[in-house]
């Protein structure tokens, strides 16, 4: 998989979270992805950030168009330098917060894209890495 | 701070979200509604979404409160006009908005509403028994 382009987003307030829904859903009508596989990465998108904010104070996102050989889509990292997830297993069922949420973000945000990763360590942060294909 | 307009008519409270909604907004959407509910002894809420391109688990969450706060004070919610790519992607989110009504379009909510509210007139059903 090789990244075509490349671009980062600080995220501080509720009013970023906007724009970097905004962007990806431009980088996502550049690559032709279709509606529907918009709104999927979207929301996706919209859980992630809302954790990056959330739990992680703020962090940044990367935006990025990637292509393997038969395939175009989008790559977004969600990197945050907050507390941590202690039991990653745990934070990835339905129905688990920490919060006062339904506990669907992350498990939700997984079903919605073609490829998650999670990688966490307590006191450095926690960094998600989802790819939505444009086509399937 | 932005707001989103919420209409009164007749007795019904009519809701168009037209903007991408950011949690806090989403937040005082459900206060002033319930607010209105009171002031106004609205006894139907519409939710009109169909410009709404992403309802992630939060906003989800804000439909479903919206819908639950006003039945306990005795109104009935109807969220209309759910784009398909929308519903699909909530479905595999894991959110199926239990307990919220919803209609294809603001017409046909507003019967659902209209059909909802005779048949609690006339089976003179108190809120307690709504309660599952």
């Amino acid at each position: 998989m090789i990244a075509l382009t490349k671009e980062s987003l600080f995220i501080a307030t509720e009013q970023d979270v906007i724009l970097c829904r905004n962007r990806t859903r431009e980088l996502a009508v550049k690559v032709g992805m279709s509606l529907l596989n918009q709104t999927k990465l979207l929301t996706a998108a919209s859980e992630l950030v809302r954790n990056l904010l959330k739990y992680g104070g703020g962090g940044t996102v990367i935006l990025e168009i990637v292509s393997d050989q038969k395939n175009t889509g989008l790559r977004l990292t969600f990197q945050d330098e907050g507390p941590g997830i202690a039991d990653i297993k745990l934070a990835m069922q339905d129905g688990y917060s920490t919060g006062k949420s339904l506990g669907l973000g992350l498990p939700g945000a997984k079903r919605l894209v073609n490829e998650f990763n999670i990688q966490s360590e307590l006191g450095k942060g926690t960094t998600v890495v989802i790819t939505r294909w444009k086509n399937g | 701070m932005e707001r989103i307009p919420v209409l009164k008519m007749g007795h019904f409270l009519l809701v168009t979200i037209q903007v991408d909604l950011y949690d806090r907004l989403a937040l005082s959407l459900e206060n002033d509604l319930i607010t209105m509910v009171s002031q106004t002894g609205a006894k139907g809420v519409l939710i009109d979404i169909s410009s709404v391109s992403i309802v992630d688990s939060f906003m989800g969450r804000i439909l479903g409160n919206i819908a639950s706060m006003s039945r306990i004070m005795d109104a009935e919610t109807v969220v209309v006009g759910m784009q398909p790519a929308v519903a699909i992607t909530l479905v595999e989110l894991g959110l199926t908005l239990t307990g919220v009504f919803t209609a294809l379009n603001v017409e046909k909510g507003m019967e659902l509403l209209q059909k909802q509210i005779s048949k609690n007139q006339f089976t003179g059903e108190d809120l307690y028994d709504r309660f599952d």
